[in-house]
């Protein structure tokens, strides 16, 4: 167990390396550098400021030089100065992580709970009143686009009932748990509709195939209860090809919820990341990308340390 | 616990927070005002966004400012230099030639934040930062012409200007020396001002701040608080609390506006767009003030002098004259923004209206078109006599809803008088990043800029202002304008005093632009303005020198 941790952190390891070369190779291939965004909104710089300031923020360098300079200074723990924000890209960045961990974990528990409940109820009568309504609820979950639902929530919750603050991470003057729990709300609930539907279609599938199997239809037959029979015998064997699926939806919710964020003006991981993108600030861009693949990586070795103690007949070495 | 329960007390806890007391419950003396941009940095000088600006009004005030009837005031001074006043003279320099002497006499009661007066000092140590290479700075704005400064006493100073120029009485805002200066000399020799400027370390230093309020809390790409500056010593503002909220999307910021949450939203182009704005008057027309107000905003088409369709000057005038410009503010926008002639706006003083019109004339559009040698061929396309269809690229930003109906509508009429137009779009970074600066676009180009009353058009329209890859593309003339007289009278515009020969320099330029039909101008942009009920004192300019310049006046 202890080599094969040491054996994926240190697989983990290279493919941030790699990708933190290619990431940074790709956005400097992408057209216009920082400057030239300055100067689309500076009217009157002299070729000389242009040199000076090319100068100042590193760009009179070649790429490959300004990538290594990167990377020397972020293995010393210096991620480097975001010029989108004017502060060192941590100022932004752990606020932003703080931020998206607060709401990508609630939303995660969330649809995740509804996805086992609700998959569940469904699985046990396919084809019934329950799991076609739920079916309804898990496809319009995933069809419905999420800006037209955080808008809808936005519009009912906020503008028409006044229940729940339509944007913001709190009120200011307030900024109580209570105050910060009320501005959660809405893109929690968004966010959990969206990602659940597909959460439950495969919770249900899962259980659906496990019910059917001898080890269920054996503890029937000893008498176990039916609840016993769903939630002990079938549901731990169904939850093998799910944690899969959850863990890679983890790492992707963690920078993947733009819309949700801006919908809601939560100032997250995936905003950063798409602003620091569409700015051309390419210290933050990477640093945000990088820590998206560290969650991605970690969820993913995390789903794979489980299923040793979901099934033990699956051995990690 | 049984699933019931479970469910049962989900429920309770989502009543709690929903019925919880929450943001609705907000003092009349706090304005929450939406913006769907934020401020990469609150130096005044780092870089140039209008956002930046709209919130630094706030809190800082510059030497001088045109008001909302466009009159240049002072805001930090006692009296606007003059010549008639004697605060500016005309000298004899050294190496030979004439230069100007500016007189500035700050206020004696101003203050920063911390209580430290705002002296000459700081007037000197501004110019310094903006001037020195070193600096960081994107541009020395107005300071740039300074060559010396004289201390006369802690509150006068002289300004020693290199050459005669008619806009000698129009200075920007302050930096506090007792701050900054120690900082700038610290990090200047390295570069490392730009990063260790306490407008981005620490903007919530009082000291920062000279206007009616100062930033209390500033949360990059979330919010920044403005509380009001105890050591103001101009009218006591009496709104306590001003809270400037980014919400990106403008859908969200409509149903902030609507729940509540945000009270009015910032109307010089950084809000709504101004189809969400009249719809929403529309809806809503007794629920907040609304003020439409055409702006130095102009939005047109550049045309690429290189297609050799569009060599031609008659092609040119045909591209204007199938449009009904007219036509398309009025459906649009509800006739809100005036259709531009030329860059120079109606309510500015510059502004003629004898220059070459180009009302909506198809038929002249042909007749221009059949000289030039097209004629319609098959599938309503001109044609030229080799059988080339008559057939332009029209790019603009992606993403722009308003911007891309424009091109519809235009590519509609266009069509109608047998010109082909292809749409093909970039994001803005793309767009304003490479493609217009380089000029590598190879029909026409919408886009918008802004200037302030009487700014020189020497970056637009001058010939050294052409980019090109030797100067990195520096320059702002991006349609390649080149013409001698426009050349001459630009300099002439920037150094004439005498009022009359200076607008007929200015007749000439907008003549000259007019009949050169190289840009297709579209309108003027009008800021649209939501705001509270109760709100009074709030008056919209139309300028760069925006609403909360004299925010100390608003109040309910």
């Amino acid at each position: 167990m202890t080599s094969y941790l040491g054996r994926r952190v240190l697989q983990s390891l290279l493919v941030l390396l790699v990708m933190s070369f290619v990431i940074y190779g790709l956005i400097g291939l992408m057209p216009g550098d920082p400057l030239d965004i300055m100067l689309a909104s500076t009217p009157g710089l002299t070729p000389q400021a242009v040199a000076r300031l090319r100068a100042i923020y590193g760009l009179d360098q070649p790429l490959v030089l300004r990538y290594w300079h990167w990377l020397i200074a972020a293995l010393h723990g210096n991620l480097g100065y975001s010029r989108l924000h004017s502060v060192p890209v941590m100022a932004v960045l752990l606020p932003a992580l703080w931020q998206t961990t607060k709401l990508m974990t609630a939303s995660f528990v969330v649809s995740v709970a509804g996805a086992f409940g609700l998959g569940i109820v469904a699985a046990r009568r396919p084809g019934g009143v329950a799991d076609g309504l739920i079916g309804l609820l898990a496809f319009g979950g995933m069809s419905v686009p999420v800006f037209w639902l955080a808008l809808m929530m936005i519009l009912v919750f906020a503008v028409q009932l006044h229940w729940l603050p339509a944007s913001g991470i709190s009120t200011v003057g307030e900024g109580g748990l209570l105050d910060v729990l009320r501005h959660l709300v809405l893109p929690v609930v968004t966010l959990s509709l969206a990602t659940m539907g597909g959460f439950i279609r495969y919770v249900r599938a899962s259980m659906i195939e496990t019910l059917r199997m001898d080890h269920v239809r054996t503890a029937r037959a000893k008498g176990a209860s039916e609840r016993r029979v769903v939630l002990v015998h079938a549901f731990r064997n169904a939850l093998i090809p799910v944690v899969t699926i959850m863990a890679l939806s983890f790492g992707t919710l963690f920078n993947g919820a733009l819309i949700t964020e801006t919908m809601y003006a939560q100032p997250g991981m995936g905003k950063m990341i798409y602003d620091a993108i569409q700015g051309n600030d390419f210290n933050l861009a990477l640093s945000g990308l990088l820590f998206a693949t560290m969650v991605t990586l970690l969820s993913n070795l995390v789903a794979d340390l489980a299923y040793g103690w979901l099934d033990p007949r699956i051995a990690l070495k | 616990m049984t699933i019931r329960r479970w469910i049962a007390a989900a429920a309770a806890a989502l009543m709690l927070l929903a019925f919880a007391p929450g943001t609705q419950a907000a003092p009349k003396d706090t304005l929450t005002i939406g913006v769907a941009q934020f401020p990469s940095s609150l130096n005044p000088y780092i870089d140039s966004l209008v956002v930046r600006n709209y919130v630094l009004e706030f809190a800082v005030r510059p030497v001088t400012a045109f008001d909302p009837a466009w009159k240049n005031t002072c805001m930090l001074c006692t009296e606007v230099p003059t010549l008639a006043n004697g605060l500016v003279r005309i000298v004899d320099l050294p190496g030979g030639g004439k230069g100007m002497d500016v007189t500035i006499k700050l206020k004696p009661d101003l203050k920063w934040g911390d209580g430290v007066p705002v002296t000459s000092r700081d007037l000197e140590f501004t110019w310094q930062a903006a001037t020195n290479p070193k600096s960081g700075f994107s541009s020395p704005h107005l300071w740039g012409r300074v060559k010396g400064v004289s201390i006369v006493d802690a509150h006068t100073a002289v300004l020693h200007l290199a050459k005669v120029q008619n806009l000698y009485n129009s200075w920007d805002t302050l930096l506090p020396a007792h701050i900054e200066a120690p900082i700038f000399a610290k990090g200047v020799a390295d570069g490392s001002y730009i990063k260790t400027s306490a407008y981005n370390a620490a903007p919530t230093t009082p000291g920062l701040w000279d206007g009616p309020y100062l930033v209390s809390k500033y949360q990059s790409g979330v919010e920044i608080v403005l509380k009001p500056n105890p050591y103001w010593p101009g009218r006591k503002p009496a709104i306590r609390t001003i809270v400037i909220k980014l919400i990106e999307n403008t859908a969200a910021l409509e149903q902030n506006l609507l729940s509540g949450d945000i009270d009015m939203v910032a109307g010089e182009g950084i809000g709504l767009t101004i189809d969400q704005a009249l719809e929403l008057q529309k809806k809503y027309p007794k629920r907040f003030q609304y003020s439409f107000r055409p702006s130095l905003t102009y939005e047109h088409i550049d045309l690429q002098i290189d297609n050799p369709i569009l060599k031609d000057v008659r092609v040119r005038q045909a591209l204007i004259y199938a449009v009904n410009r007219k036509l398309m503010v009025d459906k649009l926008f509800g006739g809100m923004q005036p259709v531009a002639d030329t860059w120079v706006n109606p309510l500015d003083q510059y502004h003629t209206d004898n220059v070459m019109k180009y009302p909506y004339d198809r038929k002249q559009a042909a007749a221009l078109l059949k000289a030039a040698g097209w004629t319609p061929g098959a599938g309503g396309i001109c044609h030229d006599a080799k059988g080339q269809p008559l057939e332009l690229t029209l790019m603009t930003t992606s993403g722009n809803r308003l911007r891309e109906l424009q091109e519809q509508v235009l590519q509609s009429m266009w069509k109608q008088a047998c010109i082909k137009v292809d749409i093909k779009n970039e994001p803005p970074r793309t767009l304003f990043g490479t493609t217009v600066k380089h000029r590598s676009y190879t029909g026409m180009v919408m886009y918008a800029w802004s200037s302030n009353p009487g700014d020189s058009p020497r970056q637009t329209l001058s010939c050294g202002e052409i980019g090109t890859a030797a100067n990195h593309w520096t320059g702002d003339n991006a349609i390649a304008f080149c013409d001698r007289r426009m050349d001459a009278d630009i300099s002439a515009a920037e150094t004439e005093l005498d009022p009359a020969k200076l607008k007929a320099t200015w007749v000439d330029m907008q003549q000259i632009y007019a009949r050169a039909a190289r840009v297709i101008p579209l309108f003027f942009r009008a800021d649209e303005h939501v705001y509270p009920l109760g709100l009074k004192g709030y008056t919209p300019t139309g300028h760069g020198d925006m609403t909360p310049l004299w925010a100390e006046n608003w109040h309910f």
